[in-house]
């Protein structure tokens, strides 16, 4: 079950990438997500695509990868494309089917949008699956560490990401042992009408959920018998290293922007 | 008895809204560096009494005091820190995404700073023989690997005691075979005193001393020999008397010369096949 999700996968490599500080990778992608909407001309976009395509190859991942992770959003694109393409009523009329009209600006904002999106979704990719989700927790806390001041739950947060991701595994697992066991009792999860086959995930979820309960108890005795009593006083196991490779690799979104600025029309 | 390291004292328990007693007058003792076993069949009383010693209750009336702290919501955590406690369930105990990250978690609980804490993990991970799994997720890790990462946890916070609460009923022989060896070596190694609360009496004829809780009262106390004597007693309590016992008690009744009731497998055979020589 496990092996299909492709959606935050950690790809263990070596690479220029994976070696980056978390706190790093996480604002380059804030930053990026702001930077990418700087390119308003063929030139720009370029620039963009070429820059992105490098991460891609110093992160050593297979593209396929990044596809896979499309899959997804592909019909998000392909809606917006279309959405464009019909309604951006600019530059002269390429073509002209009964009522609808298709226009050359229409092609190009449709065009430089998809792109935008399929960028912002293969570097968002690129984090998750260079980074281990543990490693972006630890970044995450360390981000917003500052926000504690506001009241903002930081460490419980971060708990939170970490205990939910260590259960993912075990959960699936009691899905699938919930599953065969319904299915020995004659459940039917995979024919039928939709409106059975919603009916029939009802004594899937009701075990699964008293069990995550009873899970969650246990854990919480299990944790206090182990001494904890909340944030307060709390050392921490992994530490991050902000070394200077960090500090380039976000000067280098700098750059890009600049670059950006000068060449968009 | 050398110093006692608990001791219990006239303790009465009952969960809120409850009329009945889950323990009533308990008194005992645990000495420095023994091995005790609680058995006793469900809600005997004997989780309870387990909970109760890491101050997840707090006793109604009497008096529980652990190396020196009494049981108050003040010394808890002095508590905790040195009594260790492997619970049940070998999936709803680990805390950490891998297993180094799970050994740290009671270290990093007590403000341990980090560099001890990683010459900690990685000592404790190699008395229970986990070194090789420092970076493994815990659905990688079979039951038996998995308790042996919480004793691992455990045994780095660096306790006086460690309680295994019903820690290897969950395990297939061989998972338990590994937890209770692993137990064994870690307390000849460190003097640790060791408390396994169990039903199962075939690891608790390795104790060296055993308590029979029933209806949250001490029903028997004495060495495996003199508990494992008490037989159709014990059935009635709803436990088992593990098979050699069993087989050597029946040989016995039919005549055979067996000279004492055999706590395991071993000691059994070896009287058997010697005995022909004895003539």
């Amino acid at each position: 079950m496990m092996e299909k999700m492709i959606f935050g996968r950690y790809l263990p490599l070596q690479s220029a990438v994976h070696q980056l500080d978390p706190r790093a990778k996480l604002l380059f992608i804030f930053g990026f997500v702001i930077v990418v909407f700087l390119a308003n001309n063929a030139l720009s976009y370029a620039v963009l695509a070429a820059f992105t395509f490098v991460l891609i190859y110093l992160s050593k991942i297979n593209i396929r990868f990044l596809f896979a992770g499309l899959k997804p959003v592909i019909w998000l694109i392909a809606f917006t494309f279309l959405l464009h393409i019909f309604l951006t009523k600019e530059g002269d009329l390429l073509v002209e089917v009964g009522f609808l009209k298709v226009y050359e600006g229409g092609v190009r904002q449709g065009a430089f949008i998809s792109l935008r999106f399929l960028l912002l979704i293969f570097v968002t990719s690129l984090l998750t699956l260079t980074t281990s989700p543990i490693s972006i927790t630890d970044g995450l806390e360390s981000l917003l560490n500052p926000f504690k001041k506001l009241k903002l739950p930081v460490h419980e947060l971060a708990l939170m990401m970490s205990i939910s991701l260590r259960f993912i595994p075990t959960l699936m697992d009691e899905t699938d042992k919930i599953m065969k066991a319904q299915m020995a009792r004659g459940a039917d999860f995979s024919s039928g009408p939709i409106k059975d086959r919603i009916k029939a995930v009802v004594p899937l979820l009701i075990p699964l959920f008293v069990s995550a309960f009873k899970r969650a108890e246990e854990l919480a005795v299990a944790m206090e018998a182990r001494g904890y009593r909340g944030g307060e006083g709390r050392t921490k196991y992994r530490l991050l290293h902000w070394k200077w490779k960090d500090t380039v690799a976000l000067s280098l979104l700098f750059v890009l922007a600049a670059v950006l600025w000068r060449l968009r029309s | 008895m050398k110093e006692p390291v608990i001791s219990i004292r006239h303790v009465n328990f009952r969960y809120p809204e409850q009329t009945q007693y889950a323990l009533k007058d308990i008194s005992l003792d645990v000495a420095k560096g023994e091995w005790l076993a609680i058995v006793g069949h469900n809600g005997s009383g004997k989780s309870t009494l387990a909970k109760m010693l890491n101050g997840l209750h707090y006793p109604e009336e009497g008096q529980v005091t652990i190396c020196g702290f009494s049981l108050k919501e003040e010394f808890v955590w002095e508590v905790r820190k040195r009594l260790g406690m492997v619970f049940q369930n070998p999936d709803n105990q680990f805390v950490g995404t891998t297993v180094q990250d799970d050994v740290a978690f009671g270290l990093e609980n007590n403000g341990v700073p980090h560099e001890v804490m990683t010459a900690r993990v990685k000592n404790s991970l190699q008395r229970v023989g986990m070194l090789d799994f420092l970076n493994q997720e815990p659905h990688h890790l079979s039951g038996g690997q998995k308790q042996r990462v919480a004793i691992a946890g455990v045994i780095a916070l660096q306790p006086d005691i460690i309680l295994l609460d019903e820690a290897t009923s969950m395990l297939d022989p061989r998972g338990r075979e590994e937890v209770l060896s692993t137990v064994r070596q870690l307390k000849e190694e460190q003097d640790l005193t060791v408390i396994s609360i169990t039903h199962d009496l075939e690891e608790a004829s390795r104790a060296d001393r055993i308590i029979v809780l029933n209806e949250g009262t001490v029903y028997r106390e004495g060495t495996p020999e003199e508990i494992f004597q008490l037989n159709e007693e014990l059935i009635g309590l709803g436990l088992d008397v593990p098979f050699p016992v069993k087989l050597s008690r029946v040989l016995r009744l039919e005549d055979f010369k067996i000279v004492s009731n055999h706590l395991t497998e071993e000691e059994l055979v070896r009287e058997l096949w010697t005995s022909n020589f004895k003539k």
